[in-house]
């Protein structure tokens, strides 16, 4: 799963319990060298206890961790000498300049990069004399990634890194933790954002209730499982009648699959699954226009990873 | 060694920038030393050197307490509560190296305190046998233990309380000690089973210590030596017993 070289992350049947509730419930996990992975999963999957016990602030009640083969608790030092880490939340003294704060984190490490360069790179280059206190929440986050990755470390592990950041701060987010991974560094970040698994990360762990759901990459995801074949999407202006409904799904080349055509959990939005796109496109335009319907957007592809993501979070609820 | 010096250079910056600690570490004891030479307040009527040598060792160990007590333990108190403990420790920054530039911070913070209220104090008049110099010099040890004890305890406060509930505590556990705790005022002026308690507890002591070591003739035993040591220890105990980075 994660290629020759042993890997820099590895969690086997990993379980955290409080006051006897598993917030983490027998969970596997690997990261390999140069790679990014993104643990995605909804408000209280055991996302941030996971990553506290990778980065050795929490013991597991049961399993093993281990990172650069080494137990992050027993081995802490050796450990976070090679370590960026982003808690999710975390502040710094109110009376330190930016400057200042990331000048310090670069003197934890042996090969720090400039501190003024990674200031810039965080966009944060006209805001390097300012205090802590008068920073904005995006900001204290660009702030918190600087002192991340100033350290050139060979693992970044990010707790939300982009939560509060703004789109574009994002965007800047994902490029510079994409050169990170080309010049060798490995990250694990977790995040509830399905555009940030999908667009950044080279593996994602989609985990709920403490438990692994579903690992690959975003393509992996996007067609793996039964029921996963391409679909062409209708987004109509207004949902139709449940008689229209059944007219538009009965079109004889969209494929039954037993799922109800609604299942996109949008309203007016109807996957109409399908192995001949041409000809399904032909009937609905067809269709469309004998009863002057003008569709908003047609799409036809792979399920997106929200798809998969509501159907993977949606069973492990029926499951229950 | 490069993160102890950068940790110390920071530890340092943010002292001189606390502008709230400077008030309570400088400003307080330097009025009360002012106030209290010039006013007849406390009874020690003797006047001028008499009075300033029953002053001046209540002074300085007010002010390290102000900064182990007070200062450490309510700005530690928030670096748990905001988390930045944690990112600390996060960091390839050694605990210990932590520990040694917050313990460098205070002790700059007390040398200075040091300086300007023994200069005060001689300005208003203090002299003590061979100069104040060799005077402040002789009381180093007391001074020292007295912050270690002091500090001990800020830190069991914030390892223990939220951060404003450790700002509360500090701040009126100073005002306790400035009127009750036998440092300003003297303990044969307070209430017998007042006098009793706070003479067994830490400023107490310490007082009695320093100014043993400050003035001929006024020698603390053995006694109160051993009791702030046994203060001193088990404050450290319970601190690294109790104490975590986070709250989790």
């Amino acid at each position: 799963m994660s290629g020759p070289a042993s890997p820099v992350i590895e969690v086997r049947d990993l379980v955290k319990r409080y006051g006897g509730r598993a917030v983490v419930d027998g969970l596997d996990l690997a990261v390999a060298p140069g790679e990014i992975v993104a643990l995605l999963g909804p408000n209280g999957a055991g996302k941030t206890t996971t990553v506290e016990t990778i980065e050795g602030h929490r013991r597991p009640d049961a399993g093993s961790v281990r990172v650069f083969g080494l137990d992050p608790r027993r081995d802490a030092a050796r450990i976070r000498a090679r370590c960026g880490v982003m808690l999710q939340r975390a502040d710094l003294w109110n009376q330190a300049r930016v400057i200042e704060a990331v000048r310090l984190f670069a003197a934890f490490y042996p090969h720090a990069l400039d501190p003024g360069q990674v200031l810039e790179q965080v966009g944060l280059g006209e805001r390097r004399g300012a205090r802590y206190r008068t920073l904005s929440g995006g900001e204290r986050q660009r702030l918190a990634l600087a002192l991340a990755i100033v350290g050139r470390p060979d693992l970044a592990i990010l707790d939300e890194p982009t939560a509060s950041m703004d789109v574009t701060a994002r965007r800047t987010t994902w490029d510079l933790l994409r050169r990170s991974r080309d010049d060798g560094a490995s990250v694990l970040l977790t995040t509830h954002l399905l555009e940030e698994a999908e667009l950044l990360a080279d593996r994602v762990a989609i985990i709920d209730r403490g438990r692994l759901l579903a690992a690959g990459t975003p393509a992996e995801l996007r067609a793996g499982g039964p029921g996963e074949r391409p679909r062409l999407e209708v987004a109509l202006r207004t949902p139709l009648e449940a008689q229209a409904e059944a007219d538009l799904v009965a079109l004889p080349s969209v494929v039954a699959t037993g799922a109800p055509p609604a299942a996109s959990g949008r309203p007016g939005v109807y996957l109409l699954p399908t192995d001949d796109p041409g000809a399904t496109l032909r009937e609905v335009a067809t269709w469309l226009e004998a009863r002057r319907i003008v569709p908003l957007a047609l799409r036809y592809g792979a399920p997106s990873l929200e798809e998969v993501f509501l159907r993977l979070t949606g069973e492990a609820e029926a499951d229950r | 060694m490069h993160a102890l010096v950068a940790q110390l250079a920071m530890e340092l910056r943010l002292t001189m920038r606390r502008g709230e600690n400077l008030v309570v570490t400088l400003g307080i004891p330097l009025l009360l030393l002012v106030f209290l030479a010039n006013v007849e307040l406390l009874g020690n009527g003797a006047g001028g050197s008499s009075r300033l040598d029953q002053l001046v060792p209540g002074i300085l160990c007010l002010a390290l307490i102000s900064t182990g007590l007070v200062s450490l333990g309510i700005a530690t108190a928030f670096e748990r509560g905001n988390g930045t403990l944690k990112r600390l420790a996060s960091s390839p920054l050694p605990r210990w190296a932590l520990v040694a530039a917050k313990t460098g911070a205070v002790l700059s913070t007390v040398v200075v305190q040091v300086v300007v209220l023994g200069a005060m104090g001689t300005l208003l008049g203090w002299a003590p046998a061979g100069g104040p110099l060799v005077a402040l010099l002789s009381a180093t040890p007391w001074l020292i233990l007295g912050t270690i004890c002091s500090a001990a305890a800020g830190l069991l406060l914030a390892g223990l309380l939220r951060p404003e509930a450790t700002l509360a505590l500090a701040n009126a556990l100073y005002l306790l000690i400035l009127l009750l705790g036998g440092v300003i005022v003297p303990l044969a002026q307070l209430p017998g089973p007042v006098a009793t308690l706070a003479g067994a507890l830490p400023p107490a002591l310490m007082a009695d210590l320093v100014r043993g070591a400050l003035t001929p003739g006024a020698a603390a035993g053995p006694g109160e030596a051993l009791a702030l040591g046994g203060w001193t220890v088990a404050l450290l105990v319970a601190t690294l017993a109790t104490f975590r980075v986070d709250e989790g």
